[in-house]
């Protein structure tokens, strides 16, 4: 039996037509809100048999409208046809509501599955109580109750009026993986049809009746400001009706459409104040990181003492640049602001920040706002911030009527959050037969939340605990953080800082095992030879696990047989939002580029909720990191960002896209992290690749800068 | 301000815009037919991919005069008869993640198809190299449209 807390459960009752209705709590993600326990997701049952779950977190691609009903509607025992989904919008019933740090499934699979569980208990005691029979005669399946010794069965939807009258179970037991029947099945996504049909509605389709279209003029210096605009040219346009400042630093330009209004833009003549950031480059981005090297950080890991151990000493220093999301839906926030209240239609991964944000900006206390969450293009981390729907409310308010505001991708592309830039500065120490027994690993990049003004306890940026922890059982093992200080907006993208973590240490990880002559598989094999448990703030990780899909993935690779002439292999694996994951990558070499054949992938994430979105995201993750590794690079040049649009930011496309083959190591553990694991080791795989193919070291990300 | 005239999706539609104006915001804010994906404005992306008189262009940069008296395709025309066999096929291979490129992903593999039956890899890559798809869906688009080929898809 499991227990289970009262707060945890609100309350079941009885609603005219309504049904049973059970609310419960989801622990927030790793983002965390300070707010008390309440009700985060609903599960509705309907006497015509509806069975409607609610989902409290954004869908961006990741499958969450599908894995997060399929985990209630297994321990309720529905008939999977039967389900019906709703988005949840911004609501104080929730709890936090933020879809990020990979954290949806893994922190909601004991609450999701106990709300499912505490209603099939209900219905179950509901057709007892009906037939007049014990409770352990009865039995829960298809959306039916059974009472097998009398061939009777009745429905859900028959029994909630009854079930809704009864007591709340205070303990239930869930079901056994090996019953499962839903959980790890490849049920089709809820979504496909409509978006192959071109019907699913994106933040940037949805229409309010007499809505006008903005886009707005931003100072294109990092930090600036308007100093005065002329907007004489802007309103000869046909169709634009509103030019004016939004904020310090934009100018809006609203029209009819959307092309009215981007050429209003056109049209438009501002002066900026550029501010202290006009001379900022990316050499002095980088020179500031190699400033604040010199500075010491903060123990994010330490075992024993690296700096006593003797023997040979091998160090190397790796950089990387700032990278942009770049969804394919450029950003973009409906919103209706009407005097006392301010209702919005937002692409976002932060319902809750956008209606507090909005209700600041605007004037309007948090419940004067409604945020509807609708689908996104795409998040990747950028959908984090709030800004697109503060735009919107304050163009809307200033123009008296409901307002689309539209980002185009330039805008997407110089006025994002970025991936912050890293230094990092490894050594080690090795023994008589090439191991390490001490390393050091020294992490340098600004805090993403510190710029944003969010706590950084005791100088830690609160995402590292998930996303920089250590990967072998090394005796002597510090993991340092530094702090630097950037101007450049920071966001969270993708893995956050588990890529830049990833590349430095397996690629050095793979230097020493070149250094000691070994080959890298079974080297990383032997330094995971000893069953141990790392703990790393929260978390801890165990070397069996990162053994496991080591040896998965290059046994699926075939690391032990011959390659053809000219193809070469690299291999990483790392370990992030509580996941395993290992990748082999085969290679050949074209004019000092490298071409990806074949990705081999394993991943341990526990329990697999839909072995098909697994694959869909993992395939996705490797795709996303082989465009990081190979030329994501935001470069700062006079204050501004360079690149502008998909010619000089060129993510992957079909021709570069190599196999993927997805592994799982099969697992009863409560499943872990997946839409960002697979990311960070692709680049240190490819790079080490590299390194099997030309005898060259890549320290320095983009690999085609 | 012009009148302009063209078919879209079968229908005759007369639109009353600034003769410049890219097709896609005629066909998503004037004709309201979303289906059509803004990405970069710049003909990069393919996410605004339609037909016209059969041929996949680049509605984010094709001024809406070039298409006066044109037959324009979108993917809401496509599937007029129910679901076209592409779409079928992105359906049974899974393809979409968040979905947004991939009515303009449909749109190029649909023009692939009607000239060539049934495409090699080295075709496919080459008529779909222009669709950036961002959550790295590019070989269940392989494998969807290989199975459409293989279901007729050329029709």
């Amino acid at each position: 039996m499991s227990p289970l807390s009262r707060r945890e459960f609100v309350g079941a009752g009885i609603a005219a037509g309504a049904g049973l209705v059970i609310g419960f709590y989801l622990p927030h993600g790793n983002r965390s809100r300070k707010e008390s326990f309440s009700p985060n997701a609903y599960l509705r049952i309907a006497p015509d048999n509806k069975v409607t779950i609610v989902v409290a977190r954004s869908e961006m691609g990741q499958g969450i409208r599908t894995a997060l009903p399929m985990i209630l509607a297994e321990e309720l025992e529905a008939d999977w046809k039967q389900i019906e989904i709703e988005q949840a919008g911004a609501s104080t019933l929730f709890g936090d509501q933020t879809t990020g740090g990979s954290a949806s499934i893994r922190t909601t699979w004991d609450p999701m599955r106990k709300a499912g569980a505490i209603a099939r208990e209900m219905l179950i005691s509901a057709a007892a109580l009906t037939w007049g029979v014990p409770r352990s005669a009865c039995t829960a399946e298809s959306g039916h109750i059974k009472h097998a010794a009398s061939n009777r069965s009745l429905s859900y939807g028959e029994l909630v009026d009854k079930a809704a009258t009864l007591p709340i179970p205070s303990d239930v037991t869930l079901k056994q993986s090996k019953d499962y029947k839903i959980v790890g099945q490849r049920l089709a996504r809820v979504d496909s049809p409509a978006k192959v049909k071109g019907e699913a509605v994106f933040g940037i389709d949805f229409r309010v009746p007499g809505m006008k279209y903005a886009v707005l003029s931003r100072c294109p210096v990092i930090g600036g400001k308007v100093s005065g605009f002329d907007d004489k040219e802007s309103k000869k346009i046909s169709g634009v009706s509103y030019v004016g400042k939004i904020g310090d630093s934009a100018v809006a330009v609203a029209a009819d459409s959307v092309w009215s209004a981007m050429e209003g833009r056109r049209a438009l003549n501002v002066n900026w104040d550029e501010g202290p950031n006009k001379d900022l480059n990316s050499a002095g981005v980088m020179a500031s990181l190699k400033q604040a090297a010199s500075k010491k950080g903060v123990n994010l890991y330490s075992a024993g003492e690296p700096a006593k151990v003797s023997g040979r000493h091998i160090s190397a220093e790796y950089s990387l640049p700032f990278m942009a999301h770049a969804p394919m839906e450029p950003g973009n926030c409906t919103a209706h602001f009407e005097g006392t209240k301010c209702e919005l239609w937002a692409p976002t991964q932060v319902p809750q920040d956008c209606r507090d944000s909005v209700a600041t900006a605007i004037g309007l206390d948090p419940d004067q706002v409604k945020v509807n969450v609708t689908l996104m293009g795409g998040g990747f981390g950028r959908r984090l911030e709030h800004d697109y729907a503060v735009e919107a409310a304050l163009v809307s308010k200033a123009v008296n009527g409901p307002v689309k505001v539209l980002w185009t991708r330039e805008d997407d592309m110089r006025s994002s959050t970025y991936r912050p830039a890293s230094l990092h500065q490894l050594s080690a120490t090795l023994d008589g037969s090439g191991l390490p027994v001490g390393l050091t690993h020294r992490i340098i990049a600004p805090s993403i939340s510190g710029q944003k003004g969010q706590p950084v306890p005791n100088g830690v940026d609160p995402d590292l605990p998930d996303e920089a922890g250590p990967v072998y059982g090394i005796p002597n093992y510090l993991i340092e953080y530094v702090l630097a200080e950037t101007p450049v907006p920071l966001g969270w993208m993708r893995s956050v800082y588990a890529l830049q973590a990833a590349f430095a240490l397996e690629s050095f990880i793979d230097e020493l095992a070149s250094a000691a002559g070994k080959d890298p598989l079974k080297y990383r094999l032997q330094l995971l030879a000893k069953d141990q448990d790392l703990t790393y703030f929260t978390t801890t990780w165990h070397t069996t696990r990162m053994r496991g899909v080591l040896q998965l993935a290059a046994e699926k690779a075939g690391w032990d047989k011959p390659l053809p002439a000219g193809h070469y292999r690299g291999v990483a694996c790392f370990g992030c939002f509580a996941s395993y994951m290992a990748e082999v990558v085969e290679i050949t070499m074209e004019n000092d580029q490298p071409r990806v054949h074949r990705v081999v992938a394993a991943v341990d994430c526990g329990q697999v909720v839909n072995p098909s979105i697994l694959e869909q995201q993992i395939q996705g993750g490797i795709v996303y990191g082989l465009s990081n590794a190979l030329r994501a690079k935001i470069t700062i040049a006079k204050g501004r960002v360079v690149q502008g649009n998909f010619d000089d930011y060129a993510p992957l496309r079909m021709d570069e896209t190599p196999a993927v083959e997805v592994n799982a190591v099969p697992s009863p553990e409560a499943p872990t992290g997946i839409g960002e694991p697979s990311v960070p080791p692709i680049a240190p795989a490819l790079c080490n690749a590299m390194y099997a193919a030309t005898k060259k070291r890549i320290r320095a990300l983009p690999i085609l800068s | 301000m012009a009148d302009i005239t063209l078919r879209v999706n079968g229908s005759e539609k007369k639109v009353s815009v600034s003769p410049e104006t890219p097709l896609l915001w005629v066909l998503r804010d004037t004709l309201e037919l979303p289906g059509t994906k803004f990405g970069c404005g710049a003909g990069l992306c393919g996410a605004c991919t339609v037909h016209v008189d059969g041929n996949p262009i680049r509605s984010c940069s094709t001024p809406v005069s070039q298409v006066a008296g044109k037959s324009v395709t979108t993917i809401e025309g496509l599937g007029a008869n129910g679901l076209h066999v592409l779409q079928q096929a992105w359906i049974a291979e899974e393809v979409p993640q968040c979905g947004y490129c991939q009515t303009g992903q449909i749109m190029s593999a649909a023009a692939l198809l009607a000239k060539t039956p049934n495409p090699t890899d080295d075709q496919i890559t080459q008529a779909m190299n222009g669709n950036l798809c961002r959550c790295g869906t590019y070989e269940r688009i392989r494998k969807a449209i290989h199975r459409a080929a293989g279901n007729g898809g050329a029709r």
